[in-house]
């Protein structure tokens, strides 16, 4: 319907490397390579780019969202509005129609016309009959389907001034070792890119141009990170049970093992996957293998973590390293199982019954979901004591751009107190609940060690200083003291927070995590309004002591977090005893990634209240 | 009777087995179970099994779930690691440390109430996982720390002493353990010495996933006269499939046996089981023959003991996915760490 384009009289906003596209699609269509293919395609052009998949628990038919920002200031949280609807599926399309902004284009497939109702005047439409031009270019009935969506990707590269050389390169990538699928991809790629072409003004005002911001980054989705930061922390046992978010977790951990763990002289593996029969297998699994010495992981998501919740008691009382990975999403229960959120830190942080406390770490991009995933073995070795590293579904799941990953060839793997079988000869007794060091942290043996010393009797009810078992209230509350101590130790094993110079503002902010991408530019669009603001991201619990310091030395801090309870504001209260008063929440639970519009509206909207605090004296 | 301590004292004249250890080298600390329990009775068959094989202690590693039963690795091989760990799960644990290092002996010690009811599912995990061990249930049909429910092993129209009757069918370990894919299936009584030993000395040396089905009467609260897992109806209704004998690698046979009834079994280390069978035409190969059997002396209210199945082709977990000799916690960071050099590699395909 080309007189729908003549017709519109849009003033069109030029935007050049800072916009949102959004992708909505049927779930199952084929559409998520293809929407891939564009994001790479923009950080190829050396462009920072941010995809957010939106999408249903369902397997086919359900819709599904892939959303793009594009922004030249590295902005990569999620923005508000969207400038360019690529409207691929008919259930969706009213309110895909609805979300673009002022001024931005809708791409739909005109091989049927578009209802009246959705046609709005302050917006450009891009018609391209994708159906059409399938059904005359190809013969098979799956190709006619799945290069729509490599036709729209072509028709984009016309619109937006992709390089197209980039996306054959891309194209040629993907499917290498398929090579007889890479000209019909491209064929696709130049048919969208000629209609586009021919027919319309191209490049649109809204537009690419290359640039160099992608110099030593990568773009990786944090649970591959995860999965290779497994294999670099040496771990050699996988057990797990698949959940999303977390399943590719332990897909990218199975991935790397068969690349990089073949022991090359007799080709066995150095490595163990084992698809446990539920959650609580899986992790005691993990507990019985980091017992005996091996290193050993397992990843999940909140109703898994919930199963193994008596387990992460016996390895936090009887001292067993183990390294969990929740990638959180939305609860409580069955909750929105492909949404986002920071909702488990309370039940993680104390885990299990009793008087329990659990290592956490929060890493906010996939470079460390990497690193903290390594440096989880090393910590919960030292430790001896379980270490949740919570990432969320937002980072798991998308790719982001960060800087490439570092492994230092020094590096050797912090084992922790173990005694060998010369040390045990050297010493006079062991005892493996005994704190030797007066850092609450114990020594423990592995099985086989040593013929007739440092054998010892793990167990989940009270014991004392030897292992054995007691009902003396005096002997427990002495362990149970000793183990609060290893957590006072912690802090000197466990990453600090990053804070920004403290003295500059009377304001301050602290989040963790996914929150992360959005504080830059909360930050830049709140010092254009003369207000600025101090930092600290939390990266791991419990809390280091300069987090009070630096809640004491603002008269107040917004605590910004992804849950409807304000759970990292109670953990601040709780840990930190920390005001109340001093600490004013912004929180965002709908299970989609939180914005700096959302942040910047919360904090302006409290400045009122921020006034009248001004006359109180500090 | 925890507060009083084992004595030391051990005989001048203890006999010495073959790595110079005595029985009293064997042994755990004192039972705090009720006199007469038939859990001391697999303890005291351990302690003779590991002591007549010359096992290193060191080298076994015991591992149970919760429960009476899941106290008894308190019982015997002080000077091997034990892991008591939460109920009904001893099954994973036991999966992770076997994974670790291949190289131990792995005892599990398991209750009727811990792998046939809270940990059943974990129970036929394993089961179907292979891993190499000897995983003992100590069954008493009743749950003896909560004081006398019926659990899961419990016969029909079987009683608690307080005179609940057991409404429904049970679960037969032995059975499900065949069905499921172990590759050694006994059944034995805590009270018949001369039978279990020798079984668990061949459970313990066979490699894959042995399992012995104990039963072992609770003196407190299920040994009257109308429960099946008594010592009384266990004499009673006592069938041996066959006679069993241990012969380890190193001794050389002597005794002679009747043609005819006599089967040699031969483990992967050389070591031998002698079958005497009482039941001529028992097959302990035949998976069908011996689910069979089983069920037609059940059907009779008689249980059948002995060795009832075995495989000694089956591989264990660590065949079935090709680890490397070296067991995983000896695996050092030169064995495990790609290197900067690969990661710089990998990086490039995420441009």
């Amino acid at each position: 319907m080309p007189e729908l384009v003549h017709s519109t009289k849009v003033k069109s906003i030029p935007k050049v490397n800072d916009f949102v596209v959004k992708f909505a699609n049927v779930n199952g269509s084929g559409s998520a390579s293809a929407n891939n293919m564009f994001a790479k395609a923009v950080f190829r052009m050396g462009i920072p780019v941010s995809p957010h998949n939106i999408f249903p628990s369902n397997i086919q038919g359900l819709p599904t969202w892939y959303e793009v920002r594009i922004s030249e200031d590295s902005y990569l949280g999620r923005r508000e509005g969207v400038d360019l609807m690529v409207a691929m599926n008919e259930q969706t399309i009213k309110e895909d129609i609805d979300a673009v902004v002022p001024g931005g284009y809708v791409l739909f497939d005109s091989s049927k016309s578009l209802n009246k109702e959705l046609i709005r005047d302050d917006i450009t439409y891009l018609p391209i009959p994708l159906k059409n031009i399938c059904l005359k270019e190809f013969d098979r009935i799956a190709q006619r389907q799945l290069f729509k969506n490599i036709v729209y990707v072509g028709a984009l590269a016309a619109f937006l001034n992709i390089d197209f050389k980039v996306l054959t390169g891309l194209v040629s990538d993907q499917f290498r070792g398929k090579e007889k699928l890479i000209l019909p991809n491209i064929h696709a790629l130049e048919l969208g890119h000629q209609y586009a072409s021919e027919n319309f003004e191209c490049p649109l005002p809204l537009q690419l141009r290359t640039s160099n911001k992608n110099k030593g980054k990568i773009l990786i989705d944090g649970n591959t990170a995860v999965g290779l930061g497994c294999v670099y922390g040496g771990a050699t046992i996988a057990s797990w049970y698949p959940l999303t978010p977390s399943t590719s977790v332990v897909d990218a951990f199975s991935k790397y093992c068969k690349r990089l763990r073949i022991d090359p002289g007799s080709g066995k593996n150095k490595y163990s996957i084992v698809q446990a029969e539920d959650e609580l297998a899986a992790i005691g699994i993990a507990i019985g293998a980091g017992w005996n010495g091996a290193r050993a992981f397992t990843a999940s998501s909140g109703p898994g973590v919930s199963l193994m919740q008596e387990f992460l008691g016996l390895a936090y009382f009887s001292e067993v390293p183990v390294v969990l990975f929740n990638i959180q999403r939305v609860g409580p229960s069955t909750g929105m199982p492909t949404r986002t959120q920071q909702g488990d830190l309370l039940s993680c942080a104390y885990a299990s019954h009793g008087d329990t406390k659990q290592i956490l770490l929060f890493p906010s991009t996939a470079k460390e979901c990497f690193e903290f995933a390594a440096d989880a073995f090393d910590i919960s070795d030292r430790l001896q004591t379980p270490v949740i590293v919570m990432s969320d579904l937002e980072l798991g799941m998308n790719e982001q751009v960060c800087d490439q990953l570092v492994w230092d060839d020094k590096r050797i793997y912090d084992k922790g107190k173990v005694l060998t079988a010369k040390e045990l000869d050297e010493i006079e007794k062991f005892g493996r609940y005994q704190d030797v060091d007066s850092d609450g942290i114990p020594y423990r043996t592995y099985p086989g060690t040593h013929p007739n010393k440092g054998s010892y009797f793990t167990r989940g009810s009270s014991h004392d200083g030897n292992a054995a078992y007691t009902e003396d209230g005096d002997v427990y509350a002495e362990v149970m003291d000793r183990i609060a101590l290893k957590f006072e130790s912690a802090l000197n094993y466990i990453p600090q927070p990053e804070i920004s110079d403290i003295d500059k503002s009377r304001l301050g902010m602290i989040y963790l995590g996914t929150t992360t991408s959005a504080i830059q530019e909360v930050l830049d669009s709140l010092a254009k309004k003369g207000i600025s603001l101090d930092t600290l991201r939390i990266k791991s619990f419990p809390f280091h002591k300069n987090i009070k310091e630096f809640i004491d030395s603002h008269i107040l801090v917004y605590v910004i977090e992804q849950n409807r309870d304000a759970q990292l504001k109670s953990l601040l209260k709780i840990e930190l005893n920390a005001n109340e008063d001093q600490l004013h929440s912004i929180l965002s639970y709908n299970g989609i990634l939180i914005t700096a519009q959302h942040i910047e509206r919360e904090i302006l909207e409290s400045m009122p209240t921020l006034e009248a605090t001004k006359d109180v004296p500090a | 009777m925890s507060y009083i301590s084992k004595p030391k004292f051990q005989h001048p004249d203890l006999e010495e087995n073959e790595i110079g250890l005595t029985r009293r080298d064997y042994e755990g600390t004192l039972t705090t179970l009720c006199g007469g329990c038939g859990h001391d009775s697999i303890s005291a068959a351990i302690i003779q099994a590991a002591a007549e094989m010359s096992l290193e202690p060191h080298n076994v590693a015991k591992i149970s779930g919760i429960g009476c039963s899941s106290k008894i690795p308190s019982y015997f091989l002080s000077k091997s690691h034990g892991f008591n760990s939460v109920h009904g799960r001893m099954p994973s644990v036991a999966t992770g440390a076997n994974l670790a290092n291949k190289d131990l002996y792995y005892v599990g010690i398991s209750g009727d109430g811990d792998s046939a009811s809270i940990g059943l599912g974990q129970f036929c995990h394993i089961v179907r996982r292979r891993i190499n061990m000897l995983y003992i249930v100590a069954n008493n049909g009743t749950y003896g720390l909560t004081k006398g429910q019926l659990s899961a092993t419990a016969d029909l129209g079987s009683k608690t002493k307080s005179g609940e009757e057991s409404l429904y069918d049970n679960i037969d370990m032995a059975t499900l353990a065949i069905e499921l894919g172990a590759s050694f299936v006994a059944r034995s009584f805590s009270g018949d010495k001369q039978q279990l030993i020798p079984l668990l000395q061949a459970g313990l040396t066979h490699k894959g996933f042995a399992f012995i089905d104990v039963i072992s009467p609770c003196v407190t609260f299920n040994n009257t006269d109308f429960s099946t897992h008594g010592y009384k109806n266990t004499w009673e209704n006592y069938i041996s499939l066959s006679q069993v004998d241990f012969v380890p690698m190193r001794k050389e046979i002597t005794t002679s046996y009747e043609p005819g009834k006599e089967k040699e079994i031969t483990l992967h280390d050389g070591s031998v089981i002698h079958l005497h069978k009482t039941e001529t035409n028992y097959d302990p190969y035949d998976k069908e023959n011996a689910l069979h059997h089983i069920n037609q002396h059940k059907k009779k209210g008689e249980i059948a003991t002995g060795l009832l199945y075995i495989n000694q082709s089956a591989s264990d977990l660590h065949e079935l996915q090709d680890t490397v000799d070296k067991p995983f916690n000896r695996l050092n960071n030169h064995d495990l760490c790609p290197g900067n050099k690969v990661l710089r590699g990998i990086n490039e395909t995420f441009r």
